[in-house]
């Protein structure tokens, strides 16, 4: 094949390419989760086991989350439109690590402590934060169906899918108020939110220049006077 | 249960004591580190497999006189040991855990980062020097410590402020031991600790301001409970765990408890203690393990004992409170926590 008619193929891929790129990415996607549980059961976790599943999980919530917000930019970017239908199983992906993590913390770490639980939530402000955005993310999980999309319509939905600008920086301020001391991590991932997030309030200033530009009268009209005067 | 420790080398004939009996004093083990079987190497066999290639290396590099003495000092066993009344009976921490899941920020704040980094830091020779308000305040080598006050084994409960906690078998003596080598003024209130700082080979990020310092008040310091230690399971520290010396008071929380020191300064003042610096909201001074005071990230009510699923209730003083409670008598705890 020829690089051009490799390129041609990704840019609108057959659907069997497509089904077995989807394929690819959901077991990728599902790794970490296998690995995790092998390690568990075979003991090679270290002397804090729970510790170490509780971290794992949330640090995979954290990275499927940016990976999810990655989808729109690169795509733009790259001109790839299909990688906006990974982007739904990702965005479950973000939400399936958020869910084990929670599971972690409230079954293995405090199990089923509520009291303890309801304290950490109000107490412990990384805690706070972290439910937060777990909990926001339970509406959009559940309207992340086509036919939730139908129901709602298209502005609406997106509207609150919207609110998953927010849950990552919830979710960065978890990690980052979690840490004791040595913050580069948490500032590894601070950063790629804010280059993600970044990239679309620039966008969305382009964008409002140009309507602006495109509006006869406004200071930045750059478009051709045409006057009909008649002669 | 108190589970015994294999013995190495050639003194086996103390297995069939009693606890608590008297010890016969013996002459100080002076067996070669390569007569020594690491006692991992004897309990685990799986991990001997897998390690064999790498003590095979070590082996050559003995050979070769290019192995450090610090690795060889790590398997050194330490004899003989006194019982000591102050010891726990509750089942020991593994020693895989103890020397494998370390905060030493020195060393990286990874709980794995100290046993991978530490290995570099060269514990021999090494001189503490015992200073501030004392008559005879002076530097002490440290095979001289060694040898301040019979070496006991203090069987102590270690409970981190990050919620988890151990239960460890130390090889030490009290500290008052040394300080009552250097004569105290009445004018020392309190003790001050600094610990080993090598930018060359540690942490140069200021994620603390190095060195890390810690400090007891002079009562605290004085107290039977609180000890040096220079080893534990029977053995030289390791390294990750604080060699050669380093100081355990098991009612506070573990970063009391500072690892390889330098200098002991007594002072009239109460010192800055590095963790109180960096966030004195969440480290006060004293520190004592106090399930009714809370703290901003963990829940100190309970903790998750190394080797175990479930939490368990956190004692005050980490269960030490016969002995200590009276030391904070009319303090409030919650002020100075």
């Amino acid at each position: 094949m020829s690089s051009s008619s490799l390129l041609a193929g990704l840019r609108s891929p057959a659907p069997a390419l497509l089904v077995a790129i989807r394929i690819a990415v959901f077991t990728a996607c599902l790794a970490p989760a296998l690995l995790l549980a092998n390690e568990w059961f075979a003991m090679r976790l270290g002397a804090n086991p729970i510790e170490a599943v509780t971290h794992a999980t949330g640090d995979w919530a954290l990275r499927m989350l940016l990976i999810t917000l990655a989808v729109t930019p690169l795509r733009r970017f790259t001109g790839l439109h299909w990688l906006i239908r990974l982007r739904r199983m990702l965005g479950l992906f973000a939400f399936f690590y958020a869910s084990l993590h929670f599971a972690a913390y409230v079954w293995l770490d405090l199990y089923f402590d509520w009291g303890a639980i309801a304290l950490d939530i109000l107490e412990r402000p990384f805690i706070t934060v972290g439910f937060a955005a777990f909990v926001l993310m339970i509406p959009l999980a559940i309207t992340s169906t086509q036919g939730a999309m139908r129901r709602m319509g298209g502005q609406r939905w997106q509207a609150l899918h919207r609110s998953v600008y927010g849950i990552a920086i919830l979710a960065v301020v978890h990690y980052w108020w979690l840490v004791k001391a040595d913050i580069r991590e948490p500032l590894i991932y601070a950063l790629i939110l804010a280059a993600l997030l970044g990239v679309r309030a620039w966008w969305r200033e382009q964008e409002r220049r140009r309507q602006l530009a495109a509006i006869p009268g406004s200071p930045s009209f750059k478009g051709k006077v045409i006057r009909i005067v008649p002669k | 249960m108190r589970t015994f420790l294999p013995h190495i080398g050639r003194s086996q004939d103390n297995d069939n004591e009693p606890h608590g009996a008297p010890m016969l004093i013996r002459r100080p083990a002076d067996i070669l580190p390569s007569e020594i079987t690491p006692q991992d190497v004897y309990r685990h066999r799986r991990r001997f497999m897998r390690d064999a290639g790498a003590l095979a290396l070590a082996g050559s590099a003995l050979a070769l006189g290019a192995w450090p003495r610090t690795s060889m000092a790590s398997v050194r066993k330490l004899e003989p040991l006194l019982p000591s009344e102050f010891s726990t009976d509750e089942g020991l921490t593994e020693i895989e855990s103890v020397t494998s899941y370390n905060n030493f920020y020195e060393f990286g704040t990874g709980k794995t980062d100290p046993m991978t980094h530490a290995h570099k830091m060269q514990v021999r020779p090494w001189t503490v020097s015992v200073e501030g308000l004392a008559a005879r305040a002076r530097t002490f080598d440290i095979e001289d410590l060694l040898r301040i006050a019979p070496l006991e084994e203090r069987i102590y409960r270690l409970r981190c402020v990050e919620a988890w906690s151990m239960v460890i078998p130390w090889v030490g003596f009290p500290l008052s031991a040394l300080l009552k080598e250097v004569e105290p003024l009445g004018s020392a209130k309190y003790v001050e600790f600094v610990t080993h700082y090598d930018p060359e080979i540690m942490n140069r990020r200021p994620i603390i301001d190095w060195p890390y310092t810690e400090g007891l008040r002079i009562d605290e310091a004085m107290h039977p409970l609180t000890i040096l230690s220079v080893g534990l399971y029977g053995q030289v520290l390791p390294n990750q765990n604080g060699a050669p010396i380093r100081l355990v008071v098991p009612w506070k929380y573990g970063f009391k408890s500072a690892k390889s020191i330098v200098t002991i300064r007594l002072t009239e003042n109460e010192p800055a203690t590095a963790w109180n610096k960096a966030a004195p909201q969440e480290y006060g001074f004293y520190s004592n393990v106090n399930p009714e005071v809370r703290h901003p990230r963990w829940t100190q009510a309970t903790e998750r004992r190394i080797g175990e699923l479930r939490r368990r209730p956190t004692l005050m003083f980490n269960g030490y409170g016969d002995q200590v409670a009276h030391l904070y008598q009319g303090m409030d705890l919650k002020t100075f926590y």
